[in-house]
């Protein structure tokens, strides 16, 4: 963990952006979105680096938190205290049902069909009319915390985004170095002998499934939050690859470069959606030469030069 | 639902099924014989339907057009290779999807910039105008006849390439045990190339014909590329055969799925709920019927490799 002052770093100057002048409603949205998103992929890091499992439909679950929040809003019911277990326990059903199918799979046919059940997640989302369709439900207001609109408040939002980050950092560290994540680790290595030893990897595949899907839920109870907004679009196979760009971008194999990736992709496409015209022109290309050139990831250089 | 309107949706089931196949035959050549995700070939489908497009506009004829848009999308497919894709065959299958997913948002920004967001009309060629009586009082288009014909004797034509030519022997090699192959004395990597040219050559010639029946625009290869894959998923990865069984049931069961749902659903609910719920039923049927054959047979309907 001596190679991890990189994001510690971040998560400090996230906490402290505020105190220092950064705490405007633009910075505050930006930061939020990018908290937000290294969240989704730190739990999508820890299936893809700890468990093998590569998942291209990681939005998917957060899409399924997000619309937990979206519902719930139009029935009148807005208390954290009722909304954040439904999108979590959604997202972990969710992920459940989904997962105990997919991880039958291995390797591409994997990835197929969890882009499959993204898939059925986005249609299914398309199609709520009561919930805005195609076009997306827009929240009467942001979550209520036993009763007092605490989330409203900018600053309040962006200290339980950061906590929230750091909090699914430390959580699935802990389960990768704990029993549980070296079953994983080791049949992610060679599945065989870990059957050998007698132990069955499918239930610990599928409970890091369910985690990661819980935790994507979470991030969309905040996304949700954050926009007052919630749309099929996020949960798009283009998310899910995103998602999964994050975590190479930051580095298989090391949770917190997520969080590299994720700030590292946010910023640099927002500034390119605001500097350049046909922006996704210059992402793509940057995209394709990261994996060439960068094989560690961002957290691999770092750990490469201080090695 | 009368009898001939089941006749004519099954046709355009067919008719889609056949689009699907010669995307999907390129796909699950290239994913078979090379072991390698191609996210990009949906968009080789788009820039096919975009230079047919264009090089028949400039031409005035659909068919100097189509004549046309096969070597040009030959060579774009050699250049994306050559510059690309060759530098990713020995990478894992996650940084394959990663550099074709930055391929495909630069193709897809790039034919915006080219040819502009709105969506192209490409017209019927005279020669195909009008429609065919397949029942008394029943016409149907000749232009989508032609396509179905066009599109079976290609798979014929590929049938006899891939079971009965000295390269089509080498190729189905290659998908059993490339090593090997390569072991006895074969140029793999040319072999790779040439089958990768003419996999980009087969979608861009499905989308030079799918250009009068669809709309052109950006990201019209996105869809068609979810469904390809779902068909050699299906039809289990690197068979020609299985491609072909799978591309005309998932374009059969989409198509009728679109068409029969509502009137099902409207067994149940009413009119309007049925007409939502059929619709999102409709669109996930295709990926249920994934889900469930990957449950039941992990490695698809018609599995190549050995292991």
């Amino acid at each position: 963990m001596r190679e991890a002052w990189l994001p510690l770093a971040v998560l400090l100057a996230l906490g402290a952006a505020p105190l220092l002048g950064f705490g405007g409603s633009y910075e505050t949205t930006l930061m939020a979105r990018v908290m937000i998103l290294a969240m989704a992929a730190v739990s999508l890091s820890f299936l893809v680096g700890g468990a093998g499992l590569v998942s291209l439909g990681h939005a998917a679950s957060v899409g399924v938190g997000a619309y937990a929040v979206a519902i719930l809003d139009a029935h009148n019911v807005t208390e954290a205290a009722r909304v954040l277990p439904a999108a979590i326990g959604a997202a972990a059903l969710f992920s459940m049902v989904t997962g105990a199918v997919a991880i039958r799979t291995s390797g591409v046919h994997f990835i197929m069909i969890t882009l499959a059940f993204g898939q059925m997640a986005f249609f299914t989302a398309s199609s709520l009319a009561a919930y805005g369709g195609d076009d997306g439900y827009t929240l009467y207001s942001r979550t209520e915390v036993w009763g007092s609109r605490l989330l409203g408040n900018r600053l309040t939002f962006h200290y339980v985004c950061l906590g929230a980050l750091a909090l699914t950092w430390a959580l699935c560290a802990m389960l990768l170095a704990s029993r549980f994540g070296r079953v994983l680790r080791a049949a992610r290595e060679n599945a065989q002998r870990v059957e050998a030893v007698g132990l069955a990897p499918y239930p610990f595949r599928l409970v890091a499934y369910v985690i990661a899907g819980a935790i994507g839920g979470a991030a969309g109870f905040l996304l949700a939050n954050a926009t007052e907004f919630v749309s099929p679009a996020g949960i798009s196979w283009q998310r899910s690859g995103e998602l999964l760009f994050m975590v190479i971008l930051g580095g298989v194999g090391r949770l917190w470069g997520a969080i590299l990736g994720a700030v590292a992709f946010v910023l640099l496409e927002t500034w390119l959606a605001d500097h350049v015209a046909h922006w996704k022109m210059v992402f793509g290309p940057l995209l394709v030469l990261a994996v060439l050139f960068l094989k560690g990831g961002l957290s691999g250089l770092v750990v490469r030069r201080h090695g | 639902m009368t009898t001939q309107l089941l006749l004519v949706q099954a046709l355009n089931g067919l008719q889609l099924g056949i689009l699907l196949f010669l995307v999907a035959a390129g796909l699950t050549l290239v994913f078979g014989v090379m072991d390698f995700i191609n996210l990009a070939h949906g968009v080789q489908y788009m820039l096919g339907a975009y230079l047919g497009a264009s090089l028949a506009a400039a031409t005035g004829s659909f068919w100097l057009g189509l004549l046309l848009a096969l070597p040009a999308a030959l060579l774009a497919g050699l250049v994306l290779e050559v510059l690309v894709f060759r530098h990713l065959y020995d990478r894992d299958h996650l940084a394959q999807v990663l550099a074709t997913f930055g391929v495909i948002l630069f193709l897809n920004e790039g034919v915006k910039l080219v040819w502009g967001a709105a969506p192209l009309q490409v017209a019927v060629p005279p020669l195909l105008e009008g429609g065919v009586q397949i029942m008394p009082g029943l016409q149907y288009p000749l232009y989508r006849v032609a396509v179905l014909g066009a599109g079976l004797a290609t798979a014929g034509l590929l049938w006899w390439l891939v079971e009965r030519t000295r390269a089509g022997m080498l190729v189905r090699a290659g998908a059993t045990n490339a090593p090997m192959v390569s072991a006895l004395g074969v140029d793999i990597g040319r072999l790779f190339t040439l089958v990768f040219a003419f996999g980009a050559m087969l979608a861009g010639f499905a989308g030079v014909l799918a250009g009068p029946i669809f709309s052109v625009e950006p990201g019209m290869g996105d869809t068609v590329l979810i469904l390809a894959f779902v068909v050699i998923v299906i039809g289990g990865i690197g068979s020609i055969r299985g491609a072909f069984i799978a591309a005309l049931l998932v374009g059969l069961i989409d198509t009728l799925g679109k068409s029969l749902m509502p009137d099902l659903m409207r067994l149940f609910l009413d009119a309007s709920a049925a007409r939502q719920a059929g619709a999102a039923l409709a669109s996930m049927l295709v990926y249920v019927a994934m889900a469930a054959i990957l449950a039941f047979r992990p490695a698809g309907l018609f599995p190549v490799r050995a292991d």
